[in-house]
C-alpha cells in the first residue's frame, strides 16, 4: 500500500502547489518578462505540465528531487540530507524525554490512583497538553536561558547544552499525553485478573507491575508513538523556529511560503513517507506485545 | 521520582559544563563578530543572489571596484585603485589594485571584470540584477539577445590593470552601482571548473572551492546553522582588517534573535520585534540603534480601477491620512511620515513636494469627483501581504479613511506570495508596498514609476514624468539633474498614483564592544572597518 500512497501524494502535490497564485521568482522587485522566461527556461518551467510531472517522477525514481529554487547551488536532496538528521536527533531526545516522564508519571499516577500523586502529574500532564509550544519554548528560554544563564538560548550543537532546552520543550507536550495514556491503559489492566492471580502467587509489586500489567498496559502508549513519531517530525518547525534549529522542518514550511516547488515536493513526500513508516511500525509493534491481536 | 533527580542533575551537570564565557565575551577576546544576518542566504554567487543578508556576507568575501565608505556617502576605491571620467561623464576607466589578489593568490586583472560582467549580462543566467550594468553601452541589448557578440558591450581592456567603461549617458550614480553586489566579479577558472558561465547551480559557491577578492575567505557554511568567513591575509587592504572572522546566523524569527542578543550570543540584530521598539526606547535601551534608511513604506492605487483611476479621488485618499499621527501611535519605532516618494537627503537631493492632511480639503475632492452627498463612494479593498505590523497599518489607514472621508473600506490579507502576485496582475484597488533604494540617488526611486517598469504596478502612466527623468539622466551637473527629478516628482505627487506614508529606519540592536559600525543611508557596512573592543 505504501507505493500507491506516496505516488498519489507526490501526483496531487505537484499539481496542487502549480495551482496556487504565485511562482518561485515573484519577489518584492520584480524581474523583467525577458529575465522571469530565462529563469524558467533554466529551470525547465516552460514546458508543459505533464512534461515537468514526468520528468519530476522519473527523476525520483533516481533519488533526484531536483534543484531548490530558492537556494541556487543547492540540491532538494542535499537540503533532506542535511535537516533530516538534526530533526530526527531532535525527535529522539523529545521521545525519549516523553517516554521517561510520561510513562513514570502514567504508572505512577495509576498505582496511587486517587491521591496526590496521582492528582498532580494528571494536572501538570494537562498543562502539558494545554501549553503549546511557542509558549512553553521561549518560557523555558526565559527562565533557564536569560534568568538564570545555565543554557544557551539558541542553536544546536555549537553551544554546550543548547540541545536540552528543545528537546524539553517538544517533548513536554507528548510527554503529557503518554502520561495521561498510560495511566489509563494501566489502570485497565491493573483491574484485570491475571494481575490479581499474579499477586496471589505472591509476586513483588515491582514485579506485578514491570513484568506484566506494563505489557498490557502500554499498548495504547505503543500505538500512539507511531503517529508521534511522525508528528514529532513533521511538526518541529515550531522548535526549530524558536530554537535556531537547521532542522527539515523549517525547510518545509519555508518552501511553502516561497513556492520552491521541487523542495515543497520533495519534503512532503518525505514527510509522507515517515508517517507511512512510523504507523507500520508501531502497528507491528503492537501486535508484538499483544498476542490476542496476533490471533486475529 | 528518583529518575526525576536524575533529569535535574543532568541538567544541573550540564549547564555546568556549559562554558561560563558567552561567544560575545569570547569574540571579544578573538576577534570574531557574531553577526545575527535574518535568515538563510539564497546563495552567495553575487550575480545570482538578490537580497540584503546575502550583501552582508558578500561584501565581507568579495569586493567591486568601488567600495562603500564607513559612513556612506562618497565612493571610495574597492579593486580599482582609482578612476578617470572624462568630460561630459560618458567614458570611466578604472585602474585596478596593483596588488589585487584573488583569494587562492591569482592578480585580479581587467580581464576579470570583463568576464564577470559578461557572465551578468548572459541572458541563459537568468540574473536578476543584469540591469545595474544597463547604463554601459550595448549592455541592454546583449541582455535581450539583440546581439551575441560581448564586443558590442562598452568595456575596452587597456591592459591588465586598466580599462575603459563607455556609458550611453553621463550618470552620476555609477560609482555607487559599482558598490552593488552584482557588479562584482566572479573567479573564472573556478566558476568554469563546476559549471557553464550560465550555471546557477554550479558548486563554486561551496566553502573549499569558493574564490573570491575581498577581506574575508569563506571558512565553513552549514545550511541553516551559521557561515563563518576568515580574515584573507592575500586582500590588498588587509592591514586595515581588524576582526579575524565573522559568523553570521540566519536568525529568521526576531524573538529568536532578541533573545539571542540578551544572552550574548550575538554582537548585533538584523532587526528588532516591533511590539518591542516602543518598550526599548521607553526604558532608554542603550543597545537600541534607530538609523536613517533609504526607504519608503507607500500604498500602491490601482490606476486601472474605476473608482481610482480620476487622480481627485487618489489625492482625497492621500490627503485624508494623518502621517504624524500614523508613526508616533501606529509604528512607534522612529519612522519618519513622509512627503514624498524619494526620502529626503539621498545623494544631496531634497524633495519639495507636500502632502497635507487636510480632510476638508480631501472631501472637497471627493465632491467633486461625483462622490458627495446622494452619490456614495464604493467599498474599497486594501490588500497587504500576512504581517502583523502591515495589519495594524492597514486598520489605521481604514479607521483614518472611514473617519475622514466615509469611504467605506475592506482589508484583505494575503499570503506573501499571492500579494506580489495580485498586485503583479493588477488585481487589487490600494495595496501596501515598500521600497528601499539599491544605490544613493533618487533615481533608485523615480525610475520606479516610469511608464513600463516592472515594478510600476500602478497602471500609472505619465509621458511629461517619463521624459523629464529621462532627460535628467543625461545630464552631468547634480544641481539641474536635481532640479529636473524635482518637477518629476512634483507631477508624481500631484497625480498621486502612490500614497507615501513614511520614511523607513534601521531599527535593530548592536553591542557596546562593536566600533566602527556607524549609521549610513543604505545600510552598509564594511567588515574591513569593524572590530571589537570594550570602553
Amino acid at each position: 500500500m505504501a507505493i500507491p500512497v506516496l505516488l498519489a501524494v507526490a501526483t496531487m502535490t505537484f499539481f496542487l502547489i502549480k495551482l496556487a497564485p504565485g511562482g518561485p521568482f515573484d519577489a518584492e522587485k520584480a524581474v523583467s518578462p525577458q529575465v522571469l522566461k530565462n529563469l524558467n527556461a533554466a529551470y525547465n518551467l516552460d514546458a508543459s505540465e505533464w512534461e515537468q510531472y514526468t520528468d519530476y517522477m522519473s527523476g525520483i525514481l533516481k533519488g533526484d528531487f531536483g534543484p531548490s529554487f530558492k537556494y541556487p547551488g543547492r540540491s532538494v536532496t542535499e537540503m533532506i540530507g542535511v535537516g533530516l538528521p538534526i530533526t530526527f536527533e531532535l525527535a529522539f531526545y523529545a521521545i525519549l524525554i516523553a517516554l521517561i516522564v510520561g510513562v513514570l508519571a502514567g504508572v505512577l499516577a495509576a498505582l496511587k490512583r486517587n491521591t496526590l500523586l496521582d492528582f498532580i502529574p494528571m494536572a501538570i500532564a494537562m498543562i502539558g497538553i494545554c501549553v503549546p509550544t511557542f509558549l512553553m519554548g521561549p518560557l523555558l528560554v526565559l527562565i533557564f536561558g536569560i534568568q538564570l544563564e545555565w543554557l544557551p538560548v539558541a542553536g544546536w550543537g555549537q553551544l554546550a547544552g543548547d540541545k536540552i532546552l528543545p528537546s524539553i520543550t517538544l517533548g513536554f507536550a507528548y510527554a503529557a499525553y503518554i502520561a495521561r495514556l498510560s495511566r489509563g491503559g494501566m489502570l485497565e489492566v491493573l483491574n484485570q485478573d491475571f494481575i490479581r492471580t499474579a499477586r496471589a502467587k505472591g509476586l513483588t509489586e515491582p514485579m506485578v507491575v514491570i513484568k506484566h500489567a506494563m505489557q498490557g498496559g502500554l499498548i495504547p502508549v505503543v500505538s500512539f508513538l507511531g503517529p508521534a513519531v511522525a508528528g514529532l517530525l513533521a511538526g518541529s518547525f515550531v522548535v526549530e523556529t524558536i530554537f535556531q534549529i537547521p532542522g527539515l522542518g523549517r525547510f518545509y514550511v519555508e518552501a511553502a511560503l516561497n513556492r520552491d516547488y521541487t523542495m515543497i515536493l520533495g519534503t512532503t513526500i518525505f514527510f509522507s513517507a515517515m508517517i507511512v513508516f512510523f504507523n507500520l511500525l508501531s502497528d507491528l509493534a503492537a501486535l508484538w506485545l499483544n498476542p490476542r491481536s496476533r490471533d486475529v | 521520582m528518583r529518575h526525576l533527580y536524575l533529569v535535574i542533575s543532568a541538567i544541573v551537570i550540564i549547564s555546568g559544563c556549559s562554558s561560563s564565557i558567552s561567544p560575545v565575551d569570547e569574540g571579544l577576546e578573538k576577534q570574531i563578530f557574531h553577526f545575527g544576518n535574518g535568515s538563510e542566504p539564497q546563495g552567495i554567487d553575487p550575480h545570482i543572489v538578490t537580497g540584503v543578508p546575502e550583501h552582508h556576507i558578500l561584501i565581507s568575501l568579495c569586493e567591486g571596484l568601488t567600495s562603500p565608505g564607513p559612513k556612506g556617502g562618497k565612493s571610495l576605491p574597492g579593486a580599482a585603485r582609482s578612476w578617470d571620467i572624462n568630460e561630459d561623464g560618458t567614458v570611466y576607466t578604472f585602474y585596478l589594485q596593483k596588488n589585487g589578489k584573488w583569494s587562492n593568490g591569482e592578480p585580479l586583472t581587467s580581464k576579470d571584470f570583463v568576464w564577470s560582467w559578461k557572465r551578468l549580462l548572459t541572458p541563459s543566467l537568468g540574473a536578476q540584477y543584469s540591469d545595474m550594468l544597463y547604463m554601459v553601452k550595448g549592455a541592454s541589448d546583449y541582455h535581450n539577445g539583440l546581439t551575441d557578440d560581448f564586443n558590442d558591450v562598452g568595456i575596452e581592456v587597456v591592459d591588465d590593470y586598466t580599462f575603459k567603461v563607455y556609458l550611453n549617458n553621463p550618470t552620476p550614480y555609477f560609482l555607487g552601482l559599482l558598490s552593488h553586489y552584482s557588479t562584482w566579479p566572479v573567479h573564472k577558472d573556478t566558476v568554469l571548473e563546476h559549471g557553464a558561465i550560465d550555471d546557477r547551480n554550479g558548486q563554486w559557491t561551496r566553502p573549499g572551492n569558493f574564490v573570491c577578492n575581498g577581506p574575508f575567505n569563506l571558512k565553513s557554511w552549514e545550511l541553516n546553522s551559521r557561515i563563518i568567513v576568515e580574515k584573507n591575509p592575500l586582500y590588498w587592504d588587509a592591514n586595515v582588517v581588524k576582526l579575524n572572522e565573522i559568523r553570521y546566523y540566519p536568525v529568521s524569527n526576531v524573538m529568536t534573535e532578541d533573545r539571542m542578543f540578551r544572552a550574548g550570543q550575538l554582537h548585533n540584530t538584523y532587526t528588532i520585534p516591533s511590539q518591542k521598539c516602543p518598550v526599548y526606547i521607553e526604558a532608554k535601551n542603550a543597545d537600541l540603534k534607530i538609523d536613517p534608511y533609504m526607504g519608503t513604506y507607500f500604498y500602491r492605487l490601482n490606476t486601472n480601477d474605476p473608482v481610482l483611476q480620476d487622480p481627485r479621488v487618489r489625492k482625497a485618499l492621500a490627503y485624508s491620512i494623518n502621517r504624524k499621527q500614523l508613526v508616533e501611535k501606529v509604528t512607534k519605532c522612529g519612522q519618519l511620515p513622509a512627503y514624498s516618494f524619494t526620502p529626503p537627503g539621498s545623494a544631496g537631493y531634497q524633495p519639495d513636494t507636500n502632502i497635507p492632511f487636510d480632510p476638508e480639503l480631501a472631501r472637497q475632492l471627493l465632491a467633486e469627483a461625483g462622490y458627495g452627498p446622494g452619490s456614495e463612494f464604493p467599498k474599497l479593498e486594501i490588500l497587504f501581504n500576512t504581517n502583523e505590523d502591515h495589519r495594524k497599518i492597514a486598520l489605521a489607514i481604514q479607521q483614518m479613511w472611514q473617519q475622514n472621508l466615509g469611504v467605506d473600506i475592506v482589508l484583505v490579507n494575503q499570503d506573501w506570495k499571492v500579494y506580489l502576485n495580485r498586485e503583479m496582475i493588477g488585481d487589487y484597488q490600494v495595496s501596501r508596498a515598500g521600497w528601499i533604494g539599491d544605490y544613493e540617488d533618487p533615481n533608485t526611486f523615480l525610475d520606479l514609476l516610469r511608464p513600463n517598469r516592472g515594478n510600476n504596478k500602478t497602471g500609472w502612466e505619465n509621458l511629461e514624468y517619463d521624459r523629464l527623468i529621462e532627460q535628467a539622466n543625461t545630464i552631468k551637473d547634480q544641481n539641474q539633474r536635481h532640479d529636473l527629478l524635482r518637477k518629476a516628482e512634483n507631477i508624481l505627487i500631484d497625480e498621486m498614483p502612490i500614497i507615501p506614508l513614511y520614511t523607513y529606519v534601521r531599527a535593530y540592536q548592536l553591542s557596546p564592544d562593536v566600533k566602527g559600525y556607524y549609521p549610513n543611508y543604505l545600510d552598509s557596512h564594511h567588515p574591513k572597518y569593524i572590530y571589537l573592543e570594550r570602553d
